[in-house]
C-alpha cells in the first residue's frame, strides 16, 4: 500500500508521464533530447529558484521576494562588471554574499518579530526590486568574456541535445537540495519546524537558526538562480522575473510539496518544474494556442493539486479519528 | 457614539499623524500643494489628485480590510482586477448598453470573490494559496476575455467612471467615498461586524457559538470581488481601455499594505475601515511626493520596503509586549487599564 505521504509525488509523475505521453502521440518530434536539453535549459533558473521555495514551503513558510532578488542580481552583475569595473569571479561571490545576508535578516525578522512570513518577505520583495531599479532601469548588456565561455559550454546528449551549463547547474542544485532535505540535520529540522513549531522547539530543534538558515538558503538559490538568468539572458533588468515567485511556489505544490508545510519532496518540485515547461512546451509546439493558456493551464493544476491535497489531509484526519474511536 | 469615536480616532492617531507628516513634507517640497482651485466645473488641486489617483488601492483595502479581519488574505484582486476590466471593455465594445455592462462586470467580480469564498469556506484552504490560483489564473483569463490586445473604447458613460466628474468631485472619489461610508456603516451598526472578527479571532469558537461562518467568509470575499470589479472598471476607464497584463499589476500588495498601516493585524480580529483608508491615503502621498520631489520613482519601493519594516517591527507580538512593560512601569501608580492590551497608537506616540 502507498502512504499517503507519496500519494501526490506519484501522481505528479504520472500526470507527467501521461501528458508527455499524449504530446509525443500529437507530435513525434517531441520526444527528442533536444526537447528535453530546451525544457531544462529554459527551465533552469525557475528550477533552481523551486529548489529554495521548497525549503521555505517545507517549513510552513512563504518567500515572495525571490523574482525581485533574481532581478536584482541581474541588474547587480551587469552594473558590476560594467559599469564598476569588478572581476566576473567576485562579483558573483560579492553578490552571493549579499543576497544570503538579505535572506538571513528576513528569516531573523520573521522569527524574532513574529509576523507573518509573508508579509516579512512582501517587504523584501519590494527592497530587492527597489535595490535594482536604484541600480539601473535600464536593460543593462553584459560583455564578459566567462560568460561567452559559460555559454557555450554543454554537454552534447545522444540524439543531438544539449545538456547546457546552466542545466547542469539546475540538477546539481536539485540533487543538492535533495541530499541537503533528507539526509542532514538541517533537512530534518525544517520538516520538524513545519510539522509543528511548538513540538519542534520543545524536541529541542533549534528553530531560530534553522529559520533564518532556510531564508538565507532561498535568498542563496534565487542569487544562484539570478546568475544563471543573467547567463541565459546575457542582461540585467530591473524588470526581469516578475511573478517567478509565483511560478516557483506553483512548481512546489504541483510538485507534492503540502502547503502548510511538514511534508514533501524537492524531487516533487523537479517534476513540477517538468509538467510546467511541458505546457510551455507544447504551446510552442501547437502554434496556434496563445500563451496565455499556460497561466490557466497552471492555475487549474494548482487547484487540482490542492484539492487533492485538502482531500488527502481530510482523508487521513478521518481515519485517524475512526481508529482514536476504536481504541476508546 | 461621541465616546466611541473619540477612542476610535486616538486609535487612529498614529496614522493621522503620519499622513499629516507626509503631507507637510510635500508641501515643504512643492509650494502650493494645498492649493485647492475650482475651475471647468471640478476642483483641482494636489490634494484631489492624491484622493482621485488613490481611488483603486482605497476600493481594493475596503474589501481587504474584511478579508483580513477574517484571518485571511485576497491575494486575488489585482487579477480580479484586470478580468472585471476586460469584461467591461469587451461588452461595451460588443454592443451591451451601460447599465448591462455595469451590472455584468460587477457581477463578474462578486463570481470571482464567490469562488475564492468557497475555496476558503468549504473546502478549508488557507486563503493565501486559494487566492493564489485566481492570482496566477485571472491574468490568462483576462487575456482570454481581451483576446491578448488592449481592448479600447470610446463608450461616453463606461469612461465616465474613470475620469467623469459629479458635484466638482471625481468620480472614482466619489465612489470610493460612497462605498467606504456603506461598508463602515452595514459593518458598524449592525452585527455584521462583530461577526467578522469573531470569525477571525477564532473561526471554530464562532462555529460553535452559531455564527454562519462559511456565509460570512462567502459574503466577505464576494465584497473583496466586488470592490476589485469597480476597481477594475475605474482603471479600464482612466485609460479608456483594458491592460490584460498591467491592469491592477501589484495592486493587491498596495491594499494589503494600506491595510497594515492602517493598524490591522495580519492575524485577524479588529478591523478598522477608516485606519485602511487613511493607510491607502498614506501610500498615495508617498507616491505623489516622490514624484513631486523630483525624486526618480525608483525610490517608491524602497520607501515603501522601509515603511512596512518599521511598521512591522512596531506592530510584532515581541515590541508590543515591550512597550507593554514599559508603559505599565511608567503609569502604575494610576493602575489605568494596564491588564488591556494597548493599541498600536499610544506605543507609536
Amino acid at each position: 500500500m502507498i502512504g499517503s505521504r507519496y500519494l501526490p509525488l506519484l501522481t505528479t509523475l504520472a500526470i507527467f508521464i501521461l501528458a508527455y505521453a499524449l504530446c509525443i502521440a500529437q507530435f513525434p518530434n517531441m520526444l527528442s533530447t533536444r526537447v528535453l536539453g530546451n525544457l531544462l535549459t529554459d527551465n533552469a533558473f525557475l528550477g533552481i529558484a523551486a529548489v529554495g521555495m521548497t525549503f521555505v514551503i517545507l517549513s510552513g513558510g512563504i518567500d515572495l521576494s525571490i523574482g525581485s532578488v533574481i532581478a536584482f542580481c541581474g541588474v547587480f552583475l551587469a552594473v558590476g562588471m560594467g559599469e564598476w569595473g569588478i572581476p566576473p569571479v567576485l562579483a558573483i561571490v560579492l553578490l552571493l554574499v549579499i543576497v544570503t545576508a538579505f535572506g538571513a535578516t528576513m528569516g531573523a525578522m520573521i522569527h524574532y518579530l513574529a509576523m507573518p512570513a509573508f508579509i516579512v518577505t512582501l517587504a523584501g520583495m519590494f527592497f530587492a526590486r527597489g535595490m535594482a531599479f536604484l541600480l539601473s532601469t535600464a536593460s543593462v548588456p553584459i560583455n564578459a568574456p566567462l560568460y561567452d565561455t559559460l555559454q557555450s559550454l554543454y554537454f552534447r546528449m545522444p540524439g543531438g541535445g544539449r545538456l547546457t551549463f546552466i542545466g547542469m547547474v539546475m540538477l546539481a542544485v536539485f540533487i543538492g537540495g535533495m541530499i541537503l532535505a533528507h539526509r542532514t540535520r538541517f533537512g530534518r529540522n525544517v520538516y520538524a519546524i513545519g510539522g509543528n513549531v511548538q513540538s519542534a522547539e520543545l524536541m529541542g530543534v533549534p528553530v531560530a537558526a534553522t529559520t533564518i538558515g532556510i531564508y538565507a538558503l532561498s535568498s542563496f538559490l534565487a542569487g544562484i538562480s539570478g546568475i544563471v538568468f543573467s547567463i541565459y539572458t546575457s542582461a540585467g533588468y530591473s524588470l526581469a522575473a516578475v511573478g517567478v515567485e509565483l511560478d516557483a511556489i506553483a512548481a512546489v505544490v504541483i510538485g507534492g510539496t503540502i502547503l502548510t508545510g511538514g511534508s514533501g519532496f524537492v524531487a516533487g518540485t523537479f517534476l513540477g518544474i517538468l509538467v510546467m515547461g511541458l505546457i510551455q512546451t507544447y504551446i510552442v509546439f501547437d502554434g496556434t494556442l496563445s500563451s496565455w493558456w499556460t497561466k490557466i493551464v497552471i492555475g487549474l493544476l494548482l487547484f487540482s493539486f490542492i484539492v487533492l491535497q485538502r482531500g488527502l489531509v481530510w482523508f487521513t484526519e478521518r481515519r485517524a479519528n475512526a481508529a482514536a474511536a476504536a481504541h476508546a | 457614539m461621541n465616546a466611541s469615536l473619540r477612542s476610535g480616532l486616538l486609535r487612529l492617531a498614529p496614522q493621522i499623524a503620519a499622513l499629516a507628516v507626509i503631507l507637510a513634507l510635500c508641501a515643504a517640497i512643492a509650494p502650493g500643494f494645498f492649493d485647492i482651485s475650482f475651475a471647468n466645473g471640478r476642483l483641482y488641486g494636489s490634494l484631489i489628485d492624491i484622493l482621485n489617483r488613490g481611488a483603486p488601492t482605497a476600493l481594493l483595502a475596503i474589501g481587504m480590510t474584511l478579508v483580513i479581519a477574517t484571518k485571511g488574505i485576497d491575494l486575488s484582486v489585482g487579477a480580479v482586477m484586470a478580468i472585471c476590466g476586460a469584461t467591461a471593455a469587451a461588452l461595451i465594445t460588443s454592443g451591451y448598453g451601460l447599465p448591462a455592462t455595469l451590472a455584468l462586470t460587477l457581477a463578474t467580480g462578486i463570481v470571482c470573490g464567490l469562488w475564492n469564498g468557497a475555496l476558503v469556506a468549504f473546502l478549508g484552504i488557507q486563503p493565501i494559496i486559494a487566492t493564489l490560483i485566481l492570482m496566477v489564473a485571472g491574468r490568462g483569463i483576462a487575456q482570454l476575455i481581451t483576446e491578448g490586445v488592449i481592448l479600447t473604447f470610446n463608450d461616453q458613460g463606461l469612461i465616465f467612471v474613470g475620469s467623469g466628474i459629479l458635484f466638482g468631485v471625481p468620480m472614482p472619489v466619489v465612489l470610493w467615498i460612497l462605498i467606504a461610508l456603506a461598508v463602515g456603516l452595514a459593518v458598524r451598526f449592525s452585527a455584521l461586524g462583530m461577526l467578522i472578527e469573531a470569525v477571525g479571532v477564532n473561526r471554530r469558537a464562532a462555529y460553535l457559538s452559531g455564527v454562519g461562518t462559511a456565509g460570512l467568509l462567502l459574503a466577505v470575499y464576494a465584497l473583496s470581488g466586488f470592490c476589485a470589479a469597480i476597481a477594475g472598471t475605474i482603471a479600464a476607464a482612466d485609460i479608456r481601455g483594458a491592460d490584460a497584463n498591467n491592469a491592477g499589476l501589484w495592486l493587491e500588495l498596495d491594499a494589503i499594505l494600506a491595510v497594515v498601516i492602517g493598524g490591522n493585524s495580519l492575524l485577524g480580529g479588529r478591523f478598522s475601515i477608516v485606519g485602511s483608508l487613511v493607510g491607502a491615503m498614506i501610500i498615495q502621498s508617498i507616491n505623489t511626493g516622490i514624484l513631486l520631489s523630483g525624486y526618480p520613482p525608483e525610490f517608491n519601493l524602497v520607501i515603501k520596503a522601509v515603511i512596512i519594516v518599521a511598521i512591522l517591527v512596531l506592530q510584532s507580538p515581541t515590541s508590543r509586549a515591550f512597550l507593554a512593560f514599559a508603559w505599565r512601569k511608567r503609569s502604575s501608580a494610576s493602575q489605568e487599564a494596564a491588564g488591556q492590551q494597548p493599541a498600536p497608537g499610544r506605543q507609536a506616540s
